[in-house]
């Protein structure tokens, strides 16, 4: 236990003006480097003095990070475009409103001014534990502190859980990949383009990281594709307050339907595992049948298969059940 | 007493004036003041909940360039009384327990010099479950015991100092464990109790018995302004700048700590960002840059961050309650036998469980009553009294009871609160002493519970809402609730000190805080208002002992509205006399002809035929004694007597203690009324509407009181819904340490039509009519809420506070609650 916190220690601050300059920096500090959005998950960290990097790449000068371009027939956010402009633009609105709405349900209107699309799919896990900085698996001891018979863990994994059961706490995370959209990472070495849905890892995967990105690897932009756009949607994150507070349980869905019958689904839910789970089971189940109660209890049913809540978290799988069945039912019957 | 035709101020809506420097930004709080040479101070935290330090290490710290000087518990004054709080330790009670700090040129300096320091630690036993403290084996929080027992009885004719509270090591047997298994709070061995009235016999009487268990959460008090503080001396006085809900009553209490004369002491807080109990007498942390600064010998600022604001920033006690209630059937409550484990944190001694059972006695009336409790010290943060400290505790444990008994009675909440509702001289708590010197218990000066109720109802349409309630639409379901905040709401026998001097302006000192309720700016229109004095006419002198003060109440637990407007009643009383006698002296004939108006005293029905006030302070100045303040009554305390005297020969002088008298106990209440609606998919409550409607007295300042209420309502609904304080059990450790954690309320949280009023009957035991308002607000909303929703979706639903989605989805999924039933901190 730190015996003090909320002083930042003092770190080298380098704003590269390009993505090749910040791609240099990341490059040559390696494990040193830490990558600096809006600052709302980084400042928690370096004032706490739980994480001490010697460089902080601040991408806040590098504009061709920012804003939303029109991209074949769908969309490119840039990673450094801000959760109010996502929530304010045009195109947004009209066609891709699920990522809207999960947008505007994340923290608050200052923290949306300040946050970037790009920060709010790569922060890191709020398990209390971890932010406080015990050594726990996460941050490489070999304990959960959460899963313990005295833990408190309201907020934590029902699903996925490997040694670690803290949850992604993204908001625009699900509506992403019921979007299917895809997540353009770039290195020294070239660009890569991922699935959003593989974006996000679990600890089976790296129990250190909440992403793909490895040092080096800088997420520049995000690209939806034209194939959801104006589609129906669903979003709906539980939450105790009414504003700055993470989801317990969202779900975001994108439907297809011919008034009836349901043609072609994504949906995906985030807070109950270490990465926003796409329902791939709950999706084939549904393709085909039609838009009704009984195909959303189905759904709802499915959806929770597995589930394995601790001592204070299994509120968590009504929960969830509850969502996915209200995403098929659609906003008109929640 | 005050002619209510003559009130021109009272009652009417102003801009207090410090409100254009608090919305300009000029307003200065505590950080925002500097010295020439200033250091910054910075803490070194416990990292252990219960540990002692035997041995530190300070010289890689000192060697670095910029550190100037570090202080520990060693240098700090001895405080007396069992279990006192220093503001450093080396006996850590919590974990985050402020244990040393260093000065140094800036703060980054001093943090890092803070990491260089070694010190090696001695894990103690720990506990911050209060029952787990209980076990037949568990563990106490201190060394000395774990709970407080009160005072030995003082044997007859024993002289001395009174025999104070001790701390006892309490352990309850594995039997009485036994009821824990079900859910329902053990009730072992208590060190005190109190009844009144034959119980069983009321038990006996009832249609309806119910016994329910009911936790209440504590919670942060989260002031906008954390407790910085910086000081210097000067010429061997104390320059202190902090953030306090007192002022004059913290010098008072920084000279006790510091062990110096209060007159060695310059005070300033002009501005304080909320206190809400805790900082009532000042914090004692603040006495951490006093001493350091006179080590280091040059002003330091100790800043305190978000983080050290919510170890050293105090929290709510949290309580197990236990209550079996014996209702008739028309609801009246025959017999109420009350008993609560409190968790009293590391340090103080609150009283908090014994306020619930009075406010319990005095709220619901019961014919017999029993209550018993115990004081559980606990390694977790430092407790204090919050916002309707123990009321509201009361409230909670009691108001489910009641609105569940009311369901299965057949009763409306509203009528089911009127029957048992106290009126007028309402009495509570057990008779006076050990059995009463005459058996008679004490009561209050009055009270219009039933009025409240009646007028709330009308304006919240109650009956309307009422008949929607319960109603399912889609997966959304409605409920009202209603229920009532009792709190004590005035003290006596403090001073006030006005001038009119020869600008022929009217000074009124003003000794409390500026806690943002406009109290300290209220109490001068009732002495403008006596002195008819136009209200642009009046400079009110606040925030800093410097400016001499009369002693004044403590700005805590809604005293000063009524405490104060008495003082300053009394102060303007005094100074109209002396500004008649005045008149009489120069223009002839006797004091009682003449009258005032219009800044001037002349004689009745001839206005023409007068002095203005400026002529009479010129005059008063020329006839020295008493009318300058030369000459001062006797009564008034020695604090108030210095500052008159440095105020003397500036005007007429009118200085006064509060001798008015009063019959009772003075208490305020608000009835609160809810609308929630609950989404039975999500568990998630949304509160439609609220209504308080105050019984408070004299309205003062409506605007302000409106604040008050909203203000006072939003915490209680903030307890009911979400705001919480968790702690790992296992390791002691506390979780909930930032606001997305331990989520206070935000705007988006509450109604935009959250509306108030009051019944405006003037208590009759004060001048003014005026009783206190800041406090019953919270557990009319506490209850309101959670009575509303278990109006929504069963009264079976949850035992305890807040209710979050979890709890009500987990109840409604499995037919019965499935929550922890006694565990505190969850």
């Amino acid at each position: 236990m730190a015996v003090i916190h909320d002083v930042m220690p003092s770190f080298g601050l380098y704003q590269p003006a390009s993505v090749a300059d910040a791609l240099n920096l990341l490059d040559r500090h390696g494990r040193d480097a830490w990558i600096l959005a809006g600052g709302l998950d980084s400042f928690d960290w370096l004032k706490d003095r739980i994480k001490r990097p010697k460089a902080v790449v601040d991408l806040s000068g590098i504009s061709e990070l920012q804003g939303i371009r029109e991209s074949g027939d769908g969309l490119e956010i840039g990673a450094m475009t801000t959760l109010t402009e996502v929530v304010r633009h045009p195109a947004v609105r009209e066609r891709y409103s699920l990522l809207l709405e999960a947008a505007e349900h994340a923290a608050s209107p200052q923290i949306r001014n300040q946050g970037t699309i790009g920060g709010n799919v790569s922060q890191d896990t709020r398990c209390w534990y971890y932010r406080t900085g015990w050594f726990c698996y996460r941050a490489g001891g070999n304990i959960c502190y959460a899963d313990t018979p005295t833990a408190m863990n309201r907020e934590h994994a029902i699903l996925g859980a490997d040694r670690c059961v803290a949850v992604n706490p993204s908001d625009t995370a699900p509506a992403l990949i019921a979007l299917d959209a895809s997540m353009v990472v770039r290195s020294k070495s070239g660009e890569r383009v991922v699935p959003a849905e593989e974006y996000f890892i679990g600890p089976g995967t790296d129990i250190t990281r909440m992403t793909i990105l490895q040092p080096g690897d800088l997420l520049t932009a995000i690209r939806i594709p034209g194939t959801w756009g104006g589609a129906r949607f669903y979003f709906e994150k539980v939450r105790d307050r009414n504003v700055w507070d993470f989801a317990l349980v969202s779900v975001a869905s994108a439907m297809s339907d011919n008034g009836e019958t349901i043609e072609r689904v994504r949906i995906a839910v985030n807070g109950v595992a270490a990465r926003p789970l796409r329902l791939r089971a709950v999706e084939d189940a549904v393709r085909g049948k039609a838009r009704s109660e009984e195909t959303a209890k189905l759904a709802g049913d499915l959806a929770i298969q597995g589930a394995l809540p601790l001592q204070h978290n299994a509120y968590k799988v009504p929960l969830m059940r509850n969502l996915v069945k209200r995403a098929i039912r659609g906003a008109e019957g929640a | 007493m005050a002619d209510k035709a003559d009130n021109k101020l009272i009652g009417k809506n102003y801009t207090p004036p410090d409100h254009i420097a608090k919305v300009t930004g000029k307003a200065k709080w505590a950080e925002d003041f500097r010295a020439d040479g200033m250091l910054f101070c910075k803490l070194l935290l416990s990292p252990m909940p219960h540990a002692r330090v035997r041995k530190i290490d300070l010289r890689a710290a000192l060697a670095m360039p910029g550190v100037k000087a570090i202080l520990t518990a060693d240098d700090l004054p001895k405080l007396d009384g069992p279990g006192a709080e220093r503001a450093l330790t080396n006996e850590p009670l919590y974990q985050g327990e402020p244990v040393l700090a260093v000065a140094a040129v800036d703060e980054l300096t001093a943090a890092e010099a803070i990491e260089r320091i070694d010190i090696d630690w001695e894990p103690l036993p720990f506990v911050v479950d209060p029952l787990e403290s209980l076990r037949p084996n568990g563990p106490s929080a201190r060394l000395e015991g774990n709970v407080w027992a009160p005072p030995a009885p003082r044997p007859a004719g024993a002289t001395g100092a009174p025999p104070q509270p001790e701390i006892k090591t309490l352990k309850w047997t594995a039997e009485d464990f036994v009821e824990e298994a079900a859910g329902r709070l053990p009730m072992g061995k208590v060190l005190e109790e109190w009844s009144y009235g034959d119980l069983d016999a009321g038990f006996k009487e009832a249609a309806l018995v119910l016994d329910e268990t009911f936790v209440v959460n504590g919670s942060h008090h989260q002031t906008m302004e954390s407790r910085s503080a910086m000081a210097y001396w000067q010429n061997g006085k104390l320059h202190i700048y902090c953030s306090t809900q007192s002022v004059v009553r913290t010098a008072d209490n920084l000279s006790q700590w510091l062990g110096i004369p209060a007159s060695d002491i310059v005070l300033v807080s002009e501005y304080t960002g909320g206190g809400f109990g805790s900082k009532g007498g000042g914090p004692i942390s603040m006495t951490i840059p006093a001493v350091l600064s006179k080590k280091v010998n040059a002003p330091v600022m100790m800043r305190i961050s978000r983080e050290e604001e919510h170890y050293i920033g105090r929290v709510r006690t949290n309580m197990t309650g236990r209550v079996k209630i014996g209702f008739r059937k028309d609801g009246r409550i025959t017999a109420m036998d009350l008993f609560i484990v409190q968790d009293n944190g590391s340090y103080g001694r609150w009283n908090d469980y014994a306020g619930a059972g009075n406010a319990a006695s005095l709220m619901y009336q019961p014919l017999a009553m029993r209550w018993r409790g115990v004081s559980v010290f606990t390694n977790t943060f430092p407790k204090m009294q919050q916002r309707s400290p123990g009321p509201m505790q009361g409230n909670g444990i009691v108001e489910p009871v009641l609105t569940k008994a009311a369901k299965q009675l057949g009763l409306d909440q509203i009528e089911i609160h009127k029957i048992n509702a106290p009126a007028g001289k309402a009495p509570f708590g057990p008779a006076v002493g050990p059995g009463g010197p005459n058996g008679k218990r004490p009561y209050v000066t009055s009270a219009f519970v039933k009025e409240a109720l009646d007028r709330g109802a009308e304006r919240f349409k109650w009956a309307e809402r009422k008949a929607q309630a319960g109603q399912r639409r889609g997966s959304k379901v409605r409920g009202v609730g209603v229920a009532v905040g009792p709190h004590g709401s005035g003290s006596i026998g403090y001073d006030g000190i006005v001038t009119i001097r020869p600008d022929g302006k009217l000074y009124v000192q003003s000794g409390v805080g500026n806690l943002g309720t406009h109290s300290m700016v209220d109490l001068a229109r009732v002495a403008a208002d006596i002195l008819a004095m136009p209200w642009e006419r009046v400079e009110v002198i606040w925030g800093d002992t410097g400016k001499f003060l009369p002693w004044s109440c403590l700005s805590v637990g809604s005293q000063t509205t009524h405490a104060m407007t008495r003082a300053n009643h009394a102060a303007a009383m005094d100074a109209k006399r002396k500004l008649l006698e005045i008149a009489a002296k120069d223009l002839g004939g006797s004091p009682d002809e003449y009258e005032l108006g219009n800044a001037r005293v002349y004689q009745r029905g001839n206005p023409g035929r007068g002095l203005s006030y400026a002529q009479a302070g010129a005059r008063a100045i020329a006839l020295g004694g008493k009318y300058d303040g030369h000459e001062l009554p006797e009564d008034i305390h020695d604090f108030t007597k210095r500052s008159a005297k440095e105020l003397a020969g500036l005007g007429l002088m009118g200085v006064a203690k509060d001798n008015y008298p009063r019959d009772g106990a003075t208490w305020s209440f608000v009835a609160g009324f809810a609308e929630v609606e609950v989404d039975v998919e999500t568990g998630k409550t949304t509160v439609i509407d609220y209504l308080a409607v105050g019984d408070v007295g004299t309205v003062i300042n409506p605007r302000s009181l409106g604040g008050q209420l909203h203000g006072g309502s939003c915490l209680g609904i903030g307890h009911a819904l979400f705001q919480k304080m968790v702690y790992d059990q296992h390791y002691g450790m506390p979780l909930a340490k930032r606001f997305h954690y331990n989520k206070p309320l935000t705007i988006l949280d509450i109604p935009p039509t959250l509306d108030w009023d009051a019944v405006n009957l003037p208590d009759p035991e004060t001048p003014v009519g005026a009783r206190g308002t800041g406090e019953p607000p919270v557990g009319a909303g506490y209850c309101a809420v959670m009575n509303a929703i278990a109006d929504a979706v069963g009264v079976d639903v949850f035992r305890r506070g807040p209710v979050t989605p979890d709890v009500i989805l987990m109840s409604l999924e499995h037919g019965r609650r499935m929550h922890e039933p006694l565990k505190a901190h969850v």
